[in-house]
């Protein structure tokens, strides 16, 4: 990587001005002329059938339009982004209800105050049934979701995932044999990993203009994947993709929850047909605890089993995860992903069961992290318990258990291939920025007067940006509407006549400043001022085709798209350079907004002069094409493994059980890094999800489905007064499976922070004889463990 | 998360506000509407009329009345956490005000609104019971005061009558005053899951008088006499303090929700009403 560029350095932000100053372009604030909202009657009940749907008072409110059932949509069949695994969800209910929030009708109205009063006026007939809620009854299959179907829906099998493809050898007696040792020491924990409620600043919404002359449709939707929802819509209607232009203009968060197609993406396409006018839906904030996916929601034991040196010989993972009554995008894939890194940063014999299982409540999906976190919180906490055990420095354990840098590439339990790590050194990196042992003899200090000061660290590693694209199929069917595309990057870069320069990309931003890092990776190849770059996004038209943003997998895969076509112009460029300046192309070079040719630095042609060249084929070499443009599509051969230590230092107050986060610091390694500041900014927002998960966020259901947290009084978010300031550092150990060295770091705070909380808080009152609090580790929980152990 | 369909009016005068208020069948004041509005646009609350008062010339003032200070209708909590008068003369109240909500919450939010609004668990309620504070209710029948004792009556239910504005609170000066709460986000963040105010009177550490309120713990917020007479008469002795927080919630319904048992809660309220007791005798 150049050095004396702008890759790797401290970049304002462009896209900041617009959205901080409330001039960023959001699904809401694009109007249609003659545009029509909906508002969705949705299910009191988790479990019912529906005997009858008297929509007569609604339709007779002026200006209500039309009113919609399944009966009017089941010829459009189901929505067909979703793995074919389980139930699939309904566009509208179909009989019957399995979840409360569940849509039964959708109606469409002037506005969208008369929606919903229309929607109150829609009259549903109940037969209700039993809902099974619980995790362990829904495992147990005595009362089923989905009648005469198991919840079951797989169980993923650590060594037995891609049977068929591979062979991997069964850890499982290796375990036992080692448990029945007599110099072994055998830990257990059963962990609650809670479900949690995705809350994007702005909810979702959807736009549609159904061109009836055209037979296509133009779809606005805030959404991390508009061209798979192009696809969708295409199928569900009979159209090709190329007639669905899906935008998703600024996005106001995603976190996983706008990498699903809805049904009320297809249902506004389908309004704005039968209407001839356009349709909205704007999912109000109540609406987003049952009309979006949820994350999270597993309960499982983990065992560790070792020596008294700390040498780990066993790890076991059995865990039900909850994937809400349907199955969408991911769905049961969400567990497997965890499954990718149950064993984190250490070559341990692992075996894991994870059950995938379905529930009377909202499906569950992707939600930051998506699976991983999960795994390392289930993994984490218990070599922390492990180490408790035994006795040692919960540090010591980590490293004696390690993948050492020189077994890299490494092949995990699992049969993946693990690209570059560094983990010993990233975690003394770590532990000597902030003095260790002086905290540890801090913490010994201020319990010896009676206060409850807690450490807890945390290893964790990621996959991310994937590829390889044999691993998209995994067996299930995506076919048709754009996610198959393989997990491909794509970017088109493209010199104006003017010399400006437009990056046009598969992959757009919902928080994550992709704006401002592609300008960097082609400033710096082209030498084109940050200023006149501008990066185009979001299109399922006019953008190349693209997965999406999701799976930090940005920067690894469309960015090495970008770079790789950055390139590309660069050598044309070179070539007409040379031939403007009469010079051999290998001896122009590019600075200061044009090329020179070396050694004669008053030769010089500006991008300007090279571009016009490029659009009057008459004044360039014999034969050579117009236009100075290239679009690459890059997939990627491996996926990257992004790896951290995070540590944290809390305070419990021993008369209420209040948690007070003292500080909190993370080592993490994404690779080279293209801009500091905003890859600080991703972690500083997923440590943020993970205490929150921590210490703050439940979603909790009654017995009878009802979701008890559906506003954001019962469910507290973080606020910056909740944390602290967070003192990051990295190291930097690039990948090798992209020429940028980059990978990805949208997730990685989320994944490493969760149990980093509960281990520090687990630490301060673990002499009173406290093993486990299941997060979050609100007071209450925390008051009444110590009183627990106490008596 | 639309609110029903509503009649808007903002009035020009007081009169006219209590004038609308009176002729209205289901009217509800609007001033910061950090409660009301929520309520609306969940459909849980319905008025057919909206009264705005939040642009009424005259009543965004703290006052020092010599053996009082007022406090109009639209003083924003901002205001009230850090008006010199509040902190020293009802500080308490001005505590209250610096831990609710957020910055946004409480440069918007007012201090009578949330007063009025009598939740169960808000901050205000506890501070101005603790601080004998009298509530001036306006009506186009007359102006009439309410002792804070007799204002919250049940869960989102004050003394306050259908055609009633709450347009101020008196505040008598004398004593000294804290609040204390855990919040549900731990520390003072978020509503109390227990939080209790103190005042007492008294020189060189004895207590000669005393109030003792305390909020998010039962159906409204409640001054607790028996904490309060555990420490009347004595030094604040630890002792004191000890006995009044194991009666702080004497004689009422504890209530168990997602942040606490009530066996939790019974065990936050005496150790709120300890520490804001040790941090006014301190």
């Amino acid at each position: 990587m150049s050095t004396t560029s702008v890759m790797g350095g401290i970049v304002r932000r462009k896209e900041d001005p617009s959205l901080i100053q409330g001039k960023g372009v959001y699904v809401d604030d694009i109007r249609r002329h003659g545009e029509l909202a909906s508002a969705f009657v949705r299910s009191p009940f988790a479990a019912a059938t529906i005997t009858s749907v008297d929509a007569s008072a609604a339709l007779a409110l002026p200006g209500v339009h039309a009113v919609y059932t399944i009966d009017d949509v089941r010829h459009l069949g189901l929505n067909p982004a979703q793995v074919a695994v389980g139930t699939l969800r309904p566009l509208l209910a179909d009989g019957t209800v399995h979840h409360v929030g569940q849509a039964v009708a959708m109606v469409v109205a002037d506005d969208r105050y008369i929606a919903q009063d229309a929607a109150d006026l829609v009259y549903v007939d109940y037969e209700p049934g039993d809902a099974v809620v619980d995790l362990k009854d829904a495992y147990a299959d005595t009362v089923q979701v989905h009648d005469g179907v198991s919840n079951t829906l797989l169980t993923w099998n650590g060594h037995a995932w891609w049977e068929g493809v591979i062979d991997l050898p069964d850890p499982s007696p290796g375990i036992q044999e080692a448990k029945e040792r007599d110099d072994t020491v055998v830990v257990s924990l059963e962990m609650v990993n809670q479900r949690l409620i995705p809350t994007a600043i702005e909810p979702r919404a959807v736009l549609a203009d159904w061109k009836s002359g055209y037979d296509s449709v133009e779809l606005w939707s805030s959404s991390q994947i508009p061209h798979a929802v192009a696809g969708a819509v295409g199928l569900a209607f009979g159209i090709g993709s190329n007639k669905v232009r899906v935008v998703a203009p600024e996005v106001g968060g995603g976190f996983g929850l706008k990498l699903n197609v809805y049904p009320d993406e297809i249902l506004v396409c389908f309004a704005s047909k039968v209407l001839g006018r356009p349709v909205r839906w704007t999912e109000t904030r109540r609406e987003a605890g049952f009309a979006s996916i949820q994350g999270r929601g597993w309960i499982g034991t983990s065992t560790i089993t070792g020596t008294r040196e700390g040498k780990i010989l066993g790890y076991e993972l059995d865990a039900i995860c909850d994937m809400g009554a349907y199955t969408h995008n991911f769905t049961v894939a969400i567990p497997l992903l965890g499954l990718f890194v149950a064993s984190g940063q250490y070559d341990i014999p692992t075996s894991y069961a994870l059950h995938c299982v379905v529930t009377n409540t909202p499906t569950t999906d992707a939600y930051r992290g998506a699976g991983r976190p999960e795994a390392a919180y289930y993994l984490e906490r218990i070599v922390d318990a492990f180490a408790r055990e035994i006795g040692m420095d919960p540090a010591d354990v980590r490293k004696a258990n390690y993948w050492k840098p020189d077994q890299f590439p490494v092949t995990t339990p699992i049969g993946l291939t693990m690209d570059t790590g560094n983990y010993e050194v990233n975690l003394d990196a770590l532990l000597e920025r902030v003095g260790y042992e002086d905290l540890k003899a801090k913490r010994d200090a201020a319990r010896a007067e009676g206060r409850l000061l807690g450490l807890g660290l945390s290893s964790y590693v990621e996959v991310c940006g994937f590829g390889p694209s044999a691993l998209a199929g995994l067996g299930f069917s995506w076919a048709g509407y754009g996610l198959p595309a393989a997990f491909n990057g794509s970017g088109v870069v493209r010199v104006q006549p003017d010399g400006t320069c437009t990056v046009t990309i598969g992959t757009g931003p919902s928080g994550q400043g992709h704006e401002t890092t592609w300008a960097q990776i082609v400033s710096d190849g082209l030498g084109i001022p940050m200023d006149n770059i501008e990066v185009h996004h979001g299109d399922s038209i006019d953008s190349p085709m693209g997965i999406g943003t999701f799976g930090s997998r940005s920067i690894a895969v469309d960015g090495t798209a970008s770079f790789e076509a950055t390139n590309r112009v660069k050598e044309k460029a070179a070539i007409i350079a040379g031939h403007l300046l009469e010079a051999a192309p290998e001896d122009v070079q590019f600075a200061d907004g044009g090329a020179s040719v070396a050694g004669s630095p008053d030769r010089t042609v500006s991008w300007a002069q090279i571009a016009e060249s490029a659009y009057q084929p008459h004044t360039l070499p014999e034969g050579m094409e117009g236009g100075l443009e290239s679009s690459v599509v890059f997939s990627p051969p491996n996926a990257t493994w992004p790896f951290g230590s995070h540590l944290a230092l809390v305070e419990v107050d021993p008369e209420t059980g209040d948690v007070d986060l003292l500080d909190y610091w993370a080592t993490d390694d994404c690779g080279n890094v293209i801009n500091p500041m905003i890859v600080d900014g991703q972690v500083h927002g997923g440590i943020a999800q993970g205490i929150a998960q921590a210490l703050f966020e439940e979603a909790i259901y009654d017995d009878m489905g009802n979701l008890l947290t559906a506003s954001l009084v019962d469910y507290p978010l973080p606020a910056a007064e909740n944390l602290p300031m967070f003192s990051l550092d990295r190291t930097v150990t690039p990948t090798d499976v992209n020429p940028l060295g980059v990978k990805g770091i949208g997730e990685a705070g989320t994944i490493g922070s969760a149990q980093t909380i509960v281990n520090a808080v687990v630490d301060a009152v673990s002499h009173l004889g406290v093993k486990h609090i299941d997060m979050p580790l609100r007071p209450k929980r925390v008051w009444q463990a110590i009183e627990d152990a106490r008596n | 998360m639309y609110p029903a369909n509503f009649e808007y009016v903002v009035p020009s005068s007081l009169h006219e506000a209590l004038t609308v208020l009176s002729e209205s069948e289901n009217a509800k004041v609007l001033s910061g509407g950090m409660s009301l509005i929520p309520l609306m646009k969940m459909r849980l609350v319905r008025p057919t009329t909206v009264v705005d008062i939040s642009r009424l010339p005259g009543l965004d003032t703290i006052t020092d009345e010599g053996d009082h200070i007022a406090i109009g209708a639209l003083v924003k909590h901002a205001e009230t956490g850090s008006n010199a008068l509040i902190r020293e003369y009802a500080t308490a109240l001005a505590q209250a005000a610096g831990v609710t909500a957020d910055i946004q919450v409480r440069n918007q939010g007012t201090t009578c609104g949330s007063i009025a609004h009598a939740d169960l668990a808000a901050d205000q309620p506890a501070a101005v019971l603790a601080l004998g504070a009298v509530m001036v209710a306006d009506s186009v029948r007359g102006q009439r005061q309410i002792p804070a004792a007799d204002f919250f009556v049940d869960t989102l239910t004050s003394a306050l009558a259908d055609d009633e504005i709450l347009v101020g609170i008196d505040i008598p000066k004398g004593g000294r005053s804290a609040y204390a709460k855990l919040g549900r986000r731990g520390g003072d963040s978020d509503y109390p899951i227990a939080g209790a105010a103190v005042w007492i009177q008294g020189t060189d550490g004895s207590v000669a008088d005393a109030r003792i309120a305390v909020t998010g713990v039962s159906s409204k917020p409640y001054l607790a006499s028996a904490a309060a007479e555990a420490v009347i008469g004595g030094n604040g002795s630890s002792d004191a303090i000890a006995t009044a927080a194991s009666h702080a919630t004497d004689d009422v319904v504890v209530l168990e929700d997602l942040y606490g048992s009530v066996e939790y809660r019974e065990h936050l309220a005496g150790v709120y009403v300890k520490r804001a007791l040790e941090d006014v005798l301190a």
